[in-house]
């Protein structure tokens, strides 16, 4: 049987607000457990909450990119349970009168394809803090960290509208790249600055009715979910292609051991009993402050992507690329400003530079490589000063701290042969010196005959030390092989 | 000495008659040899209140005193105080000492007032007879097998015996009210909004709310001077600008329109009550107010609205007591789940749990529109009944409660009976409304209040109409036998 998979995700966003949303604690990542929490978020007795304003900026703002909804009067509920990491006994987060309606978000697929994911709904809520349970913490008991308790959040809730991973995950990057241009939230997945619950079913290919979900929660990576995704869709068909029953369930996947299990069915769910929050009058805008908002909104991601195309001649995909995070735009403009060549400069910032960031997860703020250095590169090979394989030498040099381009060129001496006289003597003397190699190609099938070059081209670059203009040297060598014919 | 207002005190302490030392050696020396018998205070705060005597002496000499400067005062335990063990009355808070001052107990300190100690109180304030307080419970003065009433029964009691000339106390129900007319006092619950809620141990967020008791509604205006202020640490608090409550004490009370609500003069009310309050009644007519017959024809609606509403947010509140952060936690805990139970369990006594366990049961799923959702409705008839009232008539009276003080144990094992106590004061605090209690007669040698419901912020003319009946008559001045006036 054909399946078709239908999944909705909720994300949960923390907002980059210096404090907390009700409390005037710091939000700040990383500090001394329990250090960042004061008699609010403690949920000591008496103290009472305070929203802080920047908090409902950022979530409007949310709204106004994805065209939602604005709930001019939305409302803040308690949803009551107990845990530990919980300090009041229950949550305060919105349900009836969200701050954010139904909008619609855009992904680009790999094919080109272009696909509208609905929102249902985002509202704003509370972060719980951070259980630390055996293993890490100490053995036989378990900790509670109470720094994250507070932190701002937007919950987005999308419509079941994708089909597969790779929706997903294009959504979840289109998630992340909006919040990111916002500057409403850093982006910073490892410290869980975005989490996703996934909700997957599946059903018979052409039936309308949705099958039986179950929800895996808190994945902190694409990558996770894309994982927990696939696990999850072979789980779910190979159980009902042996004729069992799906059980509508919350999961947890471990992306270490890639493996997932049942946290709790719906049996065990809470009851949550929600009611508006005592405490906490309903939040009112104004259309009057909506707008002065929406007016000052950054350049969002699918604006930048059409403007880098327009201004720069990218292509699409570079355009999508490098728009998608608002810190590596303005990074390839800063860069293409200084070196004049955004095609090179696009295939740097999204090529080398992000795998090297990536490997050594640190953010493109904290990059060793300055949009400037890299720009200093990109001209010495536009150039031809250096060749492809010398600029990732000097991109290596750049990146330990040894200067500029072109103080690493000068010092490693790393300037590249393009001198057509010398390259040409170079080229003779390797042909006269490997007879069989020759022999070998003349006796070669004429189509085949490419495939051999290689062969001097590696001992030409030898004989140079690596200075040979490589473009320049194929081209002499095509000459006099066919000279030699 | 004693036998002084604050009105008299003040004066007395700035023409240097006496020194806020000498009045406060002499309040607490009261504590200590008479309060054995009563048990309204149970922390006493005497090198603290020295101290802040002899401050006050020096400001008083320096003649940079503020109004309350140097005057003693006990502060409900429901509110928190930096330093010193609020409890709340109960046993789970017994141990707590809270690092912070409420809004309330900062204002008086900042208005020089001297902290004897703390009173005795229902536990959590949930309750109409004292008899709920994890110390014990507090006796009438008046007649020492009887109650104070509740949920300020400490407060209330102390006053009467003239162990302080003024406290604090809160009132969700008719906590302040009730105890003052069972103590024989005057005690006032402002409008919803104008005291802060910070640092007030919360009991049922959007009907509690803070006020003053003494003997003389001129005292009660005195005190509500210094605790009335807007405070941004409080989001229900009203920014307002706070009057001065004593300059219209005089004014005549010509044209007054007094509205008479018959449905506080129906079945359940005592005879001797009803006489007392219907003389006095006619007193007003005498000072040239004007009865006019009202009518609130929700009024029965009010006890059972009260007690879905309260309790669901008081099962809320009361989550944050969970043995992890603070407080009582039980001995040993097997697992987290043990932790919950028996530390809720042994800290809360009974009236507290039941009221948990009937808020829980309002908010579940399947109920919450039957209870939650239909005494919100409620809420807004009875908002109603008084907006239309106000249109008539410029002040509300009637009984404060269905009769003077009964004997302990006498309620205590019906409940039903023991809400019914509330039945003339809990509107109020549903509409959000003003309303406070004066002596106005005696049954069997028991105080009698006469009740006076204002419109929003109206606190000025209430206290007006009380002060005006306080000059033509003497109930406030009567003196429990025993306590020597």
């Amino acid at each position: 049987m054909n399946w078709e998979t239908v999944i909705g995700l909720e994300v949960h966003v923390q907002l980059a607000t210096k404090t907390k949303i009700f409390s005037a604690a710091s939000t700040a990542f990383g500090a001394a457990p329990n250090t960042q929490a004061c008699e609010i978020d403690l949920a000591m007795p008496g103290t009472l909450p305070v929203v802080n304003k920047q908090a409902i900026d950022y979530a409007v703002m949310f709204g106004l990119a994805i065209d939602a909804e604005i709930g001019k009067t939305s409302v803040f509920e308690r949803k009551n349970y107990f845990y530990p990491d919980l300090p009041k006994g229950y949550q305060t987060t919105q349900l009836e009168k969200p701050i954010v309606g139904p909008g619609i978000v855009e992904i680009q697929l790999g094919n080109g394809d272009t696909k509208s994911i609905r929102i249902h709904h985002a509202h704003l809520e509370e972060d719980a803090g951070k259980s630390l349970h055996e293993g890490n913490f100490r053995s036989g008991v378990s900790g509670i960290d109470l720094n994250r308790a507070g932190t701002p959040l937007i919950e987005i809730v999308s419509e079941p509208d994708m089909r597969n991973a790779e929706d997903a995950v294009a959504f979840a990057k289109k998630l992340h790249s909006i919040v990111t241009s916002l500057g409403i939230c850093d982006g910073e997945m490892s410290q869980g600055s975005m989490r996703f619950d996934v909700n997957i079913s599946v059903r018979p290919q052409g039936e309308t009715k949705l099958g039986t979900r179950t929800e895996t929660k808190n994945l902190n990576s694409f990558k996770f979910m894309e994982d927990a995704i696939h696990l999850e869709v072979a789980r779910q068909i190979d159980l009902l292609e042996d004729g069992g029953e799906i059980i509508q369930e919350t999961r947890l996947y471990n992306g270490d051991t890639k493996v997932a299990r049942s946290m709790r069915s719906k049996e065990e769910a809470n009851d949550y009993r929600y009611f508006p929050c005592p405490d906490l009058l309903p939040v009112v805008i104004s259309d009057e402050h909506v707008e002065k908002l929406r007016k000052n909104l950054p350049e969002l991601p699918d604006a930048r992507q059409q403007r880098f195309m327009d201004e720069y001649d990218l292509s699409q995909y570079d355009a999508n690329v490098l728009s998608a995070d608002a810190s590596m735009g303005s990074y390839f403009e800063q860069a293409t400003k200084h070196s004049g060549n955004a095609k090179l400069t696009a295939n740097w910032v999204a090529g080398e530079l992000s795998a090297r960031l990536n490997a050594e997860t640190i953010s493109l703020d904290q990059s060793p490589v300055t949009a400037e250095q890299l720009a200093g590169l990109i001209i010495r090979i536009a150039d031809n000063t250096i060749s492809g394989k010398m600029a990732k030498q000097v991109f290596e040099g750049i990146w330990n701290g040894e200067g500029d381009a072109d103080q690493i060129i000068e010092k490693r001496g790393l300037k590249q042969v393009s001198d057509s006289g010398a390259l040409e003597a170079m080229v003779d003397e390797v042909l006269a010196n490997n007879q069989a190699m020759v022999d070998d190609y003349m006796n070669t099938d004429p189509d085949k005959r490419k495939k051999k070059l290689g062969g001097f081209m590696g001992q030409i670059m030898k004989a140079s030390k690596g200075q040979a203009n490589p473009q320049q040297v194929s081209q002499i060598l095509a000459q006099k092989l066919a000279k030699m014919l | 000495m004693h036998n002084f207002t604050i009105t008299e005190l003040i004066d007395g302490l700035k023409k240097r008659v006496f020194s806020s030392e000498e009045i406060t050696q002499h309040f607490l020396a009261r504590i200590k040899n008479l309060d054995s018998e009563f048990n309204s205070v149970i922390t006493l705060t005497e090198d603290q209140a020295l101290e802040s005597a002899k401050l006050a002496d020096q400001l008083l000499a320096e003649g940079s005193a503020s109004e309350l400067c140097g005057v003693p005062v006990l502060h409900k335990d429901i509110f928190c105080t930096q330093g010193v063990r609020t409890s709340c009355g109960s046993k789970m808070l017994d141990n707590f000492v809270p690092p912070y001052d409420a809004t309330v107990i900062e204002n008086f300190r900042n208005n020089g007032a001297v902290m004897l100690g703390k009173t005795n109180m229902d536990e959590f304030a949930m309750g109409s007879s004292n008899e709920t307080s994890f110390y014990g419970p507090v006796k009438n003065p008046w007649s020492t097998d009887s109650v104070p009433g509740g949920s300020s029964g400490g407060s209330a009691a102390a006053i009467a015996a003239r162990l302080a000339p003024g406290a604090t106390a809160t009132d969700t129900g008719g906590s302040i009210r009730q105890p003052a007319a069972l103590c024989g006092i005057t005690g006032l619950k402002p409008t919803y909004g104008r005291v802060s809620r910070w640092g007030m141990i919360a009991f049922a967020s959007s009907l509690d709310q803070g006020g003053p008791m003494a003997r003389t509604a001129e005292d009660c205006a005195l005190l509500l001077n210094c605790m009335a202020s807007y405070d941004d640490k409080d989001s229900t608090c009203i920014d307002r600008p706070v009057p001065n409550y004593s300059v219209n004490l005089g004014d005549s009370l010509k044209g007054l329109r007094i509205g008479i609500p018959k449905e506080y003069f129906s079945e359940g009310l005592n005879a001797g009550t009803e006489q007392a309050v219907r003389d006095s009644l006619a007193e007003y007519e005498k000072l040239g107010a004007e009865l006019v017959d009202i009518s609130l024809p929700n009024t029965g609606l009010s006890v059972p609205a009260y007690y879905v509403i309260a309790p669901a947010e008081a099962s809320a509140n009361l989550s944050r007591f969970d043995g992890v952060r603070y407080g009582h936690r039980c001995e040993d805990p097997k697992d987290l789940e043990d932790l919950y139970r028996r530390t809720r369990a042994e800290g809360f006594g009974d009236e507290v749990q039941r009221r948990i366990l009937i808020g829980t049961y309002c908010l579940s799923a399947g109920y919450y529109d039957a209870y939650y959702g239909k005494a919100q409705q409620v809420r807004q008839l009875i908002r109603q009944d008084f907006t239309q009232a106000f249109e008539k008539v410029d002040l509300i009276m009637g009984p404060t409660c269905p009769s003077p003080a009964f004997k302990f144990g006498a309620k205590g094992n019906d409940p039903v009976a023991m809400y019914l106590e509330d039945i003339y004061t809990i509107s109020t605090n549903l509409a959000g409304l003003p309303g406070m209690s004066l002596p106005c007669g005696m049954v069997d040698n028991k105080p009698v209040g006469l009740q006076i419901i204002g419109n929003y912020f109206d606190e000025a003319r209430m206290l007006n109409a009380a002060h005006q009946f306080q000059q033509v008559t003497d109930w406030h001045q009567l003196a429990p036998a025993g306590i020597e006036s």
